[in-house]
């Protein structure tokens, strides 16, 4: 975490200092008035989790029959959901740990929000799987553990290595969040006047005074942490896509999904960010940290990203034809005139059309312009996870069992239930935990740099 | 009546007066001395001489360890436990072997990472004497402290005091145990 080196490119806006930098992202937490617009936030995403929360009872209540599963399309909304949001939970991983890595130090005003964003949206994931277990109170069976059925879990399955990547990717994204967090729950425990909040912050800033060691071994661990979670979450959209790769279901069956899926995961995780990041700035006020640099870098990335998508639709059309087998080519001719036209045209224009908007910087300058592209890409990328399973169920081998996939309402309220449970718990998370790293964003600021004298 | 102390602290206004005053502390001979910021600073580090700490080395046992449950969980299962012949496949079938393996490494790694970093800071410490100094709070805001603690052989209250006073300090004080 050294310094900017280039300072005609500030990060942050000039005249912070050290009080005033803590004192700001602090304020949110303690002193100043709770916007209306977070009680807005918050009220949608407790009304959506409500919402979430019926449909959940009514699943346990009736059975998994109430979504629009039937025989051949058994994935439906839910697995579409669950790749949607472990996806975009990819990109607060990649700016926490891999920008970190790379010593991209812009990162340090957008990491912990994304982080945030991370936890709740693999929260959200790891919903759809439990739930669409059919037997959701069973859903330990998915581990191995010594039972009196003696069954085990197949390990040759990669719904099975899934459960672990998931799994895993959770608890890592939990404690590099938490380990960031430390720093700045100190200085909440040393700024809050109220007593209770003082001894919530102080049991979880386990006693941090900012000791030179405790600075040492904690770079070291960020550091640690950083390199194991970049391979982490390389790996969890990688072992997604096995899900679809290993079966032979055309349209599924192929060797770049791996790549494609983890490009499309930080696509959509950075328009996520984009859109949480934009109206927080503005209302927060948080201009001089979240600055027209940081919006115009997550643009720029995601419209690399994005690029790598578009190739990746061109390499599965041209995949299709190239290979000369016949279901696999109709599997995408299907796709593209198909019953699911209208929503593979979408797609194409959300994901592949609209961002092409990114190149200007007239576009990127604009956080309005910016939001809007952000939304685009985030309904275009689950566009594109709904065709891929959908469509490609849809219509197998056999057109005998062919058979089109219609999402009942408790779809809908199952998929902005959980939209729902991520704004509840991002604006929780707001209005207690510090949404900007103070200690991180400290390091940025010119003062920080130690002035070297003649002895060296 | 003398009361015990723990140290004596000073504190600073920059980066650049706290590492200089650990440096000087340093050459002065003092060796129990620790500095508080509120962000981490490389010089600092080489400043007080803070060893290499044996963190990547907790990490790798970690990761060592989390990759052979992985694998040798599976084995188990798979060959010894609940074998399943389809076909006459091997089953013993180590590329399947490798995706949990793989996330297995990287759980115990990083969980060793974080219980590690705790053990090797003796975190989580409820109550630390440097708690005691009212200007304290500001280490975690935009103040820089450096302390001499008491069990220093060259420890002398006052004489201590009186050097610090010399790195151009904003204030010192002692620090109550």
């Amino acid at each position: 975490m050294s310094g900017e080196p280039r300072a005609s490119r500030r990060i942050i806006a000039p005249g912070y200092t050290f009080g005033t930098v803590t004192d700001q992202i602090a304020s949110v937490m303690l002193t100043r008035r709770t916007p209306i617009f977070w009680y807005i936030c918050f009220g949608v995403g407790f009304a959506l989790l409500l919402v979430f929360l019926w449909s959940v009872a009514m699943l346990l209540a009736k059975g998994v029959g109430i979504w629009g599963i039937r025989t051949p399309v058994m994935w439906g909304f839910a697995i579409t959901n669950f790749v949607w949001w472990i996806g975009i939970g990819h990109a607060g991983t990649l700016i926490s740990a891999i920008l970190l890595l790379l010593n991209q130090s812009w990162r340090n005003s957008i990491n912990r929000f994304a982080e945030a964003m991370t936890l709740f949206a693999v929260a959200c994931a790891g919903m759809f799987p439990l739930l669409h277990l059919g037997r959701p109170w069973l859903f330990y069976w998915l581990f191995p553990y010594p039972n009196t059925m003696s069954v085990q879990p197949n390990f040759r399955s990669p719904l099975v290595w899934d459960v672990f990547a998931v799994s895993t990717y959770a608890t890592v994204s939990l404690l590099f969040w938490y380990v960031g967090l430390m720093p700045d729950l100190a200085t909440l425990r040393d700024r809050t006047e109220n007593r209770f909040a003082r001894g919530a912050y102080g049991i979880l800033a386990m006693g941090w005074r900012g000791s030179a060691r405790h600075w040492s071994v904690y770079e070291t661990a960020s550091l640690l942490l950083a390199g194991l979670a970049t391979p982490l979450v390389l790996s969890v959209h990688t072992v997604v896509s096995f899900d679809f790769t290993i079966a032979i279901v055309p349209g599924w069956h192929s060797t770049f999904f791996p790549p494609y899926f983890v490009a499309g995961a930080i696509y959509s995780g950075f328009a996520m960010v984009l859109a949480l990041a934009i109206p927080l700035r503005a209302v927060y006020g948080l201009e001089g940290l979240i600055t027209a640099r940081h919006l115009d870098n997550s643009a720029k990335i995601m419209l690399a990203t994005g690029l790598i998508v578009g190739y990746a639709y061109m390499l599965e059309t041209f995949t299709a034809w190239y290979s000369g087998e016949v279901y696999e080519q109709s599997a995408l001719w299907n796709r593209m005139t198909g019953p699911y036209a209208v929503c593979y045209w979408a797609l194409i224009f959300c994901n592949i059309l609209a961002p092409q908007a990114l190149w200007f910087k007239r576009i990127r300058s604009s956080p309005a312009l910016l939001f809007v592209s952000s939304i685009v890409v985030l309904v275009g990328m689950w566009l594109e996870r709904y065709v891929i399973i959908v469509s490609s169920l849809a219509q197998d081998f056999l057109p005998s069992s062919w058979s089109v996939f219609q999402a009942t309402r408790w779809d809908w309220g199952t998929y902005l239930g959980t939209i729902g449970l991520f704004l509840f718990l991002f604006f929780v998370f707001i209005r207690l935990l510090p949404m900007i790293s103070i200690f991180e964003v400290r390091t940025l600021l010119p003062q920080a740099k130690v002035e070297e004298e003649a002895e060296g | 009546m003398i009361k015990p102390v723990y140290g004596v602290i000073a504190e600073f206004e920059s980066p650049t007066a706290l590492v200089n005053a650990a440096r000087a502390a340093r050459e002065k001979g003092f060796r129990k001395l620790d500095a508080y910021s509120p962000f981490p600073i490389e010089e600092l580090t080489e400043a007080l001489h803070l060893h290499k700490n044996k963190l990547p080395l907790i990490v790798l046992v970690g990761g060592i360890v989390g990759g052979l449950t992985g694998y040798l969980l599976q084995y188990y299962v798979t060959v010894i436990q609940f074998p399943i012949n389809v076909a006459g496949r091997p089953l013993h079938s180590w590329p399947m072997y490798i995706v949990i393996a793989f996330e297995m490494t990287i759980l115990f790694a990083a969980i060793s990472a974080v219980l590690g970093m705790l053990a090797l800071c003796g975190l989580p410490m409820p109550y630390h004497p440097v708690f005691n100094v009212p200007r304290f709070a500001f280490a975690s805001r935009n103040r820089f402290f450096l302390c001499i603690v008491a069990t220093d052989p060259l420890f002398d209250r006052e004489e201590t005091c009186d050097f610090l006073q010399t790195l151009g300090p904003r204030e010192v004080s002692e620090v109550a145990p």
